[in-house]
């Protein structure tokens, strides 16, 4: 057999597959973190529990409604980004003028607090959440067996990633968005809604996120703390890609999902540690991360 | 729940009201269920751990006896720490007299420390490891439900038996995981089986378990065992089902709450070891149907059943030996359950080995197909069981110290 240092090629090759999908998960919640902090300068850390929300809302939608997977992918995100926007016109707008700290002490209590009800309310073991029908089943590369849902995922995040970045970086809306993160006064002088505006985005990046709990749903288990486990892997993320930088975000996302699955084949047991080593190190090079700018 | 918990307490408080006087002379029985109300181990354990508390005072009867008792309950948040905290606190301030349930093994072990350093009664339900009863034994502390090595040679040896001669393990890396790989690595091999790989992956904190179960698809092995508990065991197995693994799954600690997360369509074909089910016999479905009110929509674990169980037979001590003799000394106490023969509906008839391992039989079960389950929970079909006598692990193999050949 075909062998890449020292083990089975198929074997390699599948761990990197496998590295990318979860990759997709990082880069999508990283991406939401990124924009919000880019633009809010909010340290988002109720990133995961909204995240969690999204997951809940896809099942809530179809355990009461009957609304199964593919509208949910569309209206559970819109539903917790109207919550994000509730959550940004009632508390967070008032904590700009103030530290960073304010901002992360604040989403990190709401974590706490979304979390600890959804624990009550449903308990710890979680709630099962089907793959779709039209994605069930597994396609056989040769080298791995591939879920078609996982294969899904890497598209949607891919998809979902890039159009975010367009939008930012090479329209005109986004234009206006980096401008107003720039020198707020100034736009607002040309006639633009800044605070609205900003609200929108905090609702953009919260939606985001959801979006990433329903695709999550049918693959790891729905519970109150998946959003937990993921977010400090996350905000690692957003720390090696450069804090607010939408393609840093994304890359860094997908290449520490490789690393990871690489790291699993190596030595299982530093799996959750390998991604903390990546970022101590990048921080003591490049103390603003892989692609962010120094300020 | 917590309005029916509270309508409970006042039903309780008012129900006592008439012996508060006689409690002027008598003192009051006082018992802590130590759980996980929050975290990973809340649905197995947790509130309803407390409400089988209530329901076994219930069924003793004990609004028409002369003993007054009364029920605290806290979150040990898997810290062990936090556990001996409260632990201490409780005996020591608030008058507790016994601790009950403390899932989580790295806390039981701490609890089972601060009973006998107090003198106190310490009857675990909810832990894994056969420590307690084996090199952490002590003569305070009793064990109740189940623990890693009756998990292990129930569906590590009838897998072994049943043609699943090569194992690859995916373990939780840990005190628990480890111990219950080696326990039944120790009946695979005896049983002429061979495990052909493991991986320990790190805890917590581990959600994808995809590029393990690949690992252990390329080792050729026939039986995945898993060893590890709560939403680690039900992501690898929902995630076996999503890669297609071709291999037999052992579950070597899933309780039925995990099962109901999964859904039968995934968790089908699983076997699983518990010592109860509630659904097994008319006395656990009468004990089911009971504690029906006071946790609706769910049934018991075994978890929940030990609690009931353990609770119910220290009252029966406390009528018989007094409660100021049982507040008196908790090593006399045990003593006492340890004399006293057991028998309720959730275990039936059974005893308590002087290792302080409670004994009684248990079973292998399979996870049912969607198309046999009547509805929900309806989830086990019996394979197997394990007669009392060789359910756990033989008195002399523990190293407890206080059993002495």
């Amino acid at each position: 057999m075909f062998m890449i240092l020292g083990y089975p090629a198929p074997l390699m090759f599948g761990q990197l597959l496998l590295g990318l999908i979860n990759g997709a998960f990082y880069a999508l919640l990283s991406l939401g973190l990124a924009i919000i902090f880019g633009m809010l300068r909010i340290i988002n850390f109720a990133h995961g529990a909204l995240f969690m929300l999204g997951a809940f809302v896809a099942w809530g939608m179809l355990q009461y409604g009957g609304i199964g997977y593919w509208p949910a992918l569309i209206v559970a995100p819109i539903i917790v980004g109207a919550f994000g926007v509730f959550l940004e016109r009632t508390m967070i707008r008032h904590l700009y003028k103030l530290d960073h700290l304010y901002g992360l002490l604040l989403t990190f209590g709401l974590a706490e607090i979304i979390e600890g009800l959804a624990r009550n309310q449903f308990g710890s073991s979680g709630m099962p959440y089907a793959i779709p029908a039209a994605l069930q089943g597994a396609v056989n590369l040769g080298f791995m067996f591939l879920p078609i849902y996982r294969g899904w995922v890497v598209i949607a995040a891919v998809v979902v990633c890039l159009v975010t970045w367009i939008a930012i970086e090479r329209t005109s809306l986004g234009a206006t968005l980096r401008a107003a993160t720039e020198n707020a006064p100034l736009v607002q002088a040309f006639g633009v809604n800044v605070p609205r505006l900003i609200t929108l985005t905090y609702g953009a990046g919260v939606a985001l996120a959801a979006f990433g709990g329903v695709l999550a749903a049918p693959i790891y288990s729905v519970n109150p703390n998946m959003g937990s486990n993921f977010i400090i892997v996350v905000f690692a993320v957003v720390v090696i890609g450069g804090m607010g930088s939408i393609l840093g975000s994304i890359v860094t996302g997908f290449g520490l999902g490789v690393v990871e699955g690489l790291t699993k084949v190596f030595y299982p047991q530093a799996s959750a540690t390998v991604i903390f080593v990546v970022m101590v190190i990048v921080l003591l090079a490049r103390p603003a991360g892989l692609f962010g700018k120094a300020t | 729940m917590g309005i029916d918990r509270r309508t409970l307490l006042a039903a309780a408080a008012a129900a006592s009201l008439p012996l508060s006087r006689a409690g002027a002379q008598t003192p009051t029985l006082k018992i802590g269920c130590l759980t996980d109300l929050s975290g990973p181990y809340k649905d197995l354990a947790g509130p309803v751990a407390v409400s089988c508390v209530h329901q076994a005072l219930e069924d003793f009867g004990i609004s028409g006896k002369a003993i007054k008792v009364e029920v605290v309950s806290a979150d040990h948040q898997n810290k062990p720490d936090v556990g001996a905290g409260i632990a201490g606190q409780w005996f020591d301030r608030d008058g507790v007299d016994i601790i009950l349930e403390v899932a989580n093994s790295g806390v039981a072990l701490a609890v089972a420390g601060v009973a006998k350093a107090k003198n106190k009664v310490y009857i675990n339900s909810g832990a894994a490891t056969s420590d307690l009863t084996g090199s952490g034994c002590n003569a305070n502390t009793i064990h109740w439900a189940y623990d890693t090595y009756m998990l292990a040679k129930s569906t590590g040896g009838a897998l072994a038996r049943a043609g699943g001669d090569s194992w690859f393990f995916i373990t939780a890396d840990y005190a628990f995981g480890k111990a219950l790989q080696r326990d039944t690595t120790g009946f695979i091999t005896e049983a002429g089986g061979k495990v052909a790989g493991s991986i320990a992956y790190p805890f917590p904190g581990t959600t994808d378990f995809s590029s393990l179960l690949l690992q252990a698809q390329s080792s050729g092995a026939k039986v995945l065992g898993l060893a590890n508990a709560g939403t680690d065991t039900i992501n690898s197995i929902k995630q076996a089902n999503e890669f297609g693994l071709k291999m037999k799954i052992a579950g070597l600690l899933l309780f039925i709450s995990d099962v109901h997360s999964i859904g039968l369509q995934v968790a089908q074909g699983i076997n699983v070891t518990d010592s109860f089910y509630w659904d097994m016999n008319d006395r656990s479905r009468a004990f089911s149907e009971r504690l029906k009110p006071k946790a609706p929509g769910v049934r018991p674990t075994m978890v929940h059943a030990g609690v009931y169980s353990s609770t119910l037979h220290y009252l029966k001590a406390a009528a018989a030996m007094g409660v100021a003799q049982i507040k008196a000394d908790g090593a006399a106490t045990v003593a006492q359950l340890k004399k006293m023969p057991t028998d309720d509906d959730c275990f039936g008839p059974g005893s308590i080995r002087e290792d302080g391992r409670k004994i009684h039989p248990s079973y292998l079960w399979e996870i049912k197909k969607p198309g046999e389950s009547k509805g929900p929970w309806d989830y086990y079909k019996a394979v197997a069981n394990t007669p009392a006598d060789q359910a756990f692990r033989p008195l002399n193999q523990g190293g407890c110290p206080m059993v002495k050949a």
